[in-house]
């Protein structure tokens, strides 16, 4: 009488199961909410995993302040729902110094997400954070643990990972040592979009198309949506046009490349994802910073 | 290059780009099957699951078009692609050309998606190969068909049955470099089959294919090779039976990962199911408590469920108020797993530090977590010949066999009965390091499986009728040493004293009881055991057994010492140094050792761990033998 489980089921049952083990190992664990659909797919088998109690850990927006005013609004509602604690944070010193995706290329993301992360993590004492990413995201991806121990200083070697038999994780690690924990590593972007649909998962609505404010940077089709902001930063205001678009991965705004689109709901998307023949981080210039081997450079240095 | 399909067995994007809803149906109800991909380096895994990636459309354009000039940078099949790139994916391995950690990658077709452990050929990464088939239903195998079964073959196939692996692919690839010739095919399936035997593989699905090419990967029946009226290998993949449906149909277990209580109304129970089926008003037993209670329900946020599988993570409430927590397991009250601190394991080493033997590790298994020490090992496995060879210690990428004891009782199954209540690792308490991934295979007092048939007739009561307290005198020590001739002697003067007594020594008993077994690691640790448990049953008799045995390992005579009751065990040590048992040489074996005409040889080429604590110890050099057996008895009376 018992019918194979589905294979949304048994990476449901993963998830679940990896998210339990940090929460009962780690010491402090907390949750990487990037307001992105993973992060929404990740913060939803959280509630899953505790109910009918809420996650007993807080989720960390590591912010850049240059994301999409609607991710800022969905992620005070998000964490609202879930009955969690929503810490934001912010490298004082990229604030300081005004770092940008357009004066300072690669150091945005440095600076903001990478040295933010590792400053936060370092803030609060987490010893375990969960994050967001999947093994088919990218090729560094697809060699990384589920459970990935980074040194005190939150470099990842990818030559000396613990090994990981069946579903035992190791999360003995020594004082000032974290790790990162990837519990949807085995989900493919449908499986992403399939679950969202099933469950009825509330994403930010940029994943849907609509006429949007865009702009044509370096040959990038780009979303205006803070446009003051833009002209102060840029120096001159960008030629907008409008155009439907939206956009396959979220991020910094003028880092995230918007697609012309008319899947405005959400099996459009899954059809227009299913048919198209570009690759979901395309629309992400950070993957080609540092040539072939960009990403894996990156999380060496502590990126997640 | 071969055209792209685009309806094939993997998706149908006329349907994608009419009816997408009836489409996302169909897909919702796919199922998963996780499989690897092993074999000697250059067999072409990589390629192999580059073809499945491709031909399933897992490529996308942008990474095409980096494929393809990738291909010409440092690919290695000159203008045509180079699929080992898409799966090659650090740095490192792009330089080197080989694979070096374990790759996951996906790929749909219609009825299933499928998550592809590549494993590594290189032979010091068998660890990775472990780590991928830990949690693989299926592996293939792939061989070239130009070389044939290769010891590395031989070693990736062995590594999958021990992991438990039972759908084994035999994938003979490049059949386009020889022609698609049927009789290649046909001497390596011989071949394996003569192999897969030797090694207890029940058996296997042999394919000839082309990763390359593509012939028999997605289409059956490929026109190159008219001969072959198998499965392609997607079919076969799409057909086998996954492992959580294997684990629905055994007794349930539910190892605790957490206890949920949100509030003093509500304590749920929350845990991945390892096997078998629950629902509401079960009767189940919390281990190692051994409370039972019932099922009150299983809950989840999507409401309450009627029933659960293996597979599922849920959460349970009670009906009773019972102790369970973090570490402790649920299951089918009538038929529970055992409970033990004594296992025999199977051990695989992860670490570039040798094991510790009696070093306290951290074992995890299921999600208990305890302190464990493992024995010598019994012996290690060459995986390349299969030969059982005698280790002190086991090295990366050693396998060997030895016994595990933890510091408290296990709740467990065997590893061939259920992989999650039977796996384990092992952990470094200094370096947090996974040092290795083991496998028990028993527990050694197996108590709880074969139960106790009480005798009213009890050991005391023997023990009482000829009036001595029964003990087992274990004579150790180097061959020539005296051991028989000093326990000769103890015998004699007990005699005199009227005790009962019975000498078991080592050459006479390898006349009868063990006259099976030879002089391999693993047949002097049997020989040792069975010694063992004869003197076990002859001190249940009552009697005072002395038995001399060269015993040249202390986890054989700490075996020994656990199994008999406290204070029986009295060792004695006859420590004779080596120049002086070689000069007496008794028996002529020294000379014969040193000639090497007789291999494992106590002191020429195998060790001699003396005693760390014997309670008794005879110098030879000094003593008589009649001294030492004087000794002796002075040593072990009153004896009442």
């Amino acid at each position: 009488m018992t019918a194979t489980l589905t294979h949304l089921q048994r990476l449901e049952a993963e998830a679940i199961h990896i998210i339990r083990e940090v929460a009962a190992e780690a010491e402090k664990p907390v949750m990487l909410y990037s307001v992105g659909k993973d992060s929404a797919v990740m913060l939803h088998l959280a509630k899953k995993a505790f109910y009918p109690s809420p996650p007993p850990f807080p989720l960390l927006h590591v912010d850049t302040t240059w994301k999409f005013k609607a991710m800022y609004e969905l992620r005070e509602k998000a964490a609202q729902d879930a009955g969690m604690e929503l810490l934001v944070y912010q490298n004082p010193e990229a604030k300081e110094r005004g770092i940008n995706p357009f004066d300072h290329g690669p150091l945005h993301t440095d600076m903001w997400k990478t040295e933010g992360l590792k400053q936060a993590l370092n803030h609060y004492g987490f010893d375990a954070a969960f994050g967001g990413a999947r093994r088919d995201e990218e090729k560094s991806r697809a060699k990384e643990r589920v459970f990935s121990f980074r040194t005190a200083s939150h470099g990842w070697d990818p030559k000396n990972q613990r090994p990981e038999l069946w579903n035992l994780y190791n999360a003995k690690k020594k004082k000032g040592e974290s790790i990162r924990v990837f519990p949807i590593s085995n989900w493919t972007e449908l499986d992403v979009w399939q679950y969202i649909q099933l469950e009825n998962i509330e994403i930010v609505p940029l994943y849907f198309s609509a006429p949007r404010p865009t702009f044509i940077y370096e040959g990038g089709l780009f979303m205006a949506d803070d446009i003051e902001r833009l002209e102060e930063v840029m120096g001159e205001k960008p030629e907008i046009t409008t155009r439907s678009v939206r956009f396959r991965t979220l991020g910094c705004f003028p880092l995230t490349g918007a697609v012309e689109s008319e899947a405005s709901t959400l099996s459009e998307v899954i059809q227009e994802t299913l048919l198209t023949t570009t690759s979901e981080r395309q629309g992400r210039v950070i993957d080609k910073d540092a040539g072939g081997a960009g990403m894996e450079k990156k999380k060496q240095e502590g990126y997640f | 290059m071969t055209e792209q399909t685009t309806d094939s067995v993997y998706r149908t994007d006329a349907l994608i780009a009419e009816d997408i809803d009836s489409y996302l149906e169909t897909h919702q109800h796919k199922t998963m099957l996780r499989f690897i991909t092993c074999g000697s380096v250059d067999d072409g895994k990589s390629t192999l699951i580059g073809r499945l990636l491709y031909d399933s459309k897992m490529i996308f354009e942008d990474q095409l078009e980096a494929l393809s000039s990738d291909s010409k940078k440092v690919g290695t099949q000159g203008q045509e692609i180079d699929f080992a790139l898409l799966v090659d994916g650090l740095a490192a391995e792009r330089e080197q050309g080989i694979t070096i950690d374990v790759a996951y990658r996906f790929f749909n077709t219609e009825k299933r998606k499928f998550i592809v452990a590549d494993c590594p050929g290189h032979e010091q990464y068998t660890r990775n190969m472990v780590t991928g088939a830990s949690t693989a239903d299926l592996a293939v195998i792939l061989v070239d068909a130009r070389k044939g079964v290769l010891v590395q073959t031989r070693r990736h196939s062995y590594l999958c049955h021990l992991i438990g692996i039972k759908n084994i692919v035999l994938a003979v690839n490049k059949m386009d470099l020889v022609d698609y010739d049927q009789a290649t095919f046909d001497k390596i399936v011989a071949e394996y089959s003569a192999f897969a035997e030797e090694i207890g593989i029940e058996s296997f699905t042999a394919m000839p294919i082309s990763g390359f090419k593509g012939d028999n990967i997605t289409a059956a029946s490929s026109e190159n090779t008219p001969w072959y009226d198998g499965p392609s290998l997607v079919d076969h993949l799409e057909g086998v039976e996954v492992l959580s449906d294997v684990a629905a149909d055994k007794p349930f277990r539910m190892p605790v990962q957490w206890v949920n209580r949100p509030n003093l109304d509500f304590r749920g129970f929350s845990g991945l199911i390892a096997s078998g089926q629950v629902k509401p008003g079960d009767t189940v037993r919390a281990l190692p408590s051994g409370k039972t209670s019932t099922v009150k329900s299983i809950v989840t946020f999507d409401g309450e469920l009627d029933e659960a599988q293996a597979g599922q993570s849920v959460t349970i409430t009670l009906e009773d108020e019972i102790d369970c927590s973090r570490g402790d397991v649920l299951c089918v009250a009538d038929n529970p797993p055992e409970t033990a601190d004594q296992f025999e394991a199977t051990l695989v080493w992860l670490n570039d530090e040798d094991m510790h033997v009696g070093r306290g590790y951290w074992l995890k298994l299921g999600t208990q977590t305890v302190s464990a020490t493992v024995q010598q090992p019994k012996y290690r496995v060459d995986v390349n010949t299969m030969d059982e060879l005698a280790a002190k210690t086991l090295s990366l990428n050693d396998i060997g066999v030895a016994e595990v004891y933890s510091d408290k009782p296990l709740v467990f199954e065997p590893y061939a009965d259920n992989r999650t209540m039977g796996g384990f690792i092992l952990v470094d308490k200094i370096t947090n390091a996974t040092v290795a991934a083991g496998m028990l295979n028993f527990s050694l007092r197996r108590s709880q499986n074969v139960h106790w048939q009480a005798t009213d007739i009890t050991r005391e009561h023997h023990a009482g009728m000829k009036n001595q307290t029964p003990r087992v005198l274990w004579f150790t020590g180097l061959s020539g040493s005296g051991k028989s001739t000093i326990a000769n002697e103890v015998e004699k003067k007990l005699a005199l004293m009227n005790r009962h007594t019975f000498l078991l020594d080592g050459d006479n008993v390898r006349h009868g009881l063990n006259k099976d077994l030879g002089f391999t690691e693993a047949d002097r640790i049997e020989n040792i055991r069975r010694v063992g448990e004869v003197a076990r049953l002859m001190t249940d008799a009552g009697l005072i057994v002395l038995t001399a045995f060269i015993s040249p390992f202390r986890a054989e005579r700490q075996m020994v010492r656990s199994m008999l009751e406290d204070h029986e065990f009295i060792e004695v040590f006859v420590d004779t140094p080596l120049e002086v048992a070689e000069e007496r040489d008794v028996k002529g074996l020294y000379k014969k050792a040193r000639s090497g005409q007789l291999k494992n040889f106590t002191g020429i080429d195998s060790p001699y761990e003396a005693p760390e604590n014997p309670e008794i110890t005879v110098n030879t050099v000094e003593m008589t033998p009649e001294e030492a057996a004087d000794y002796i008895i002075q040593q072990i009376l009153p004896l009442k």
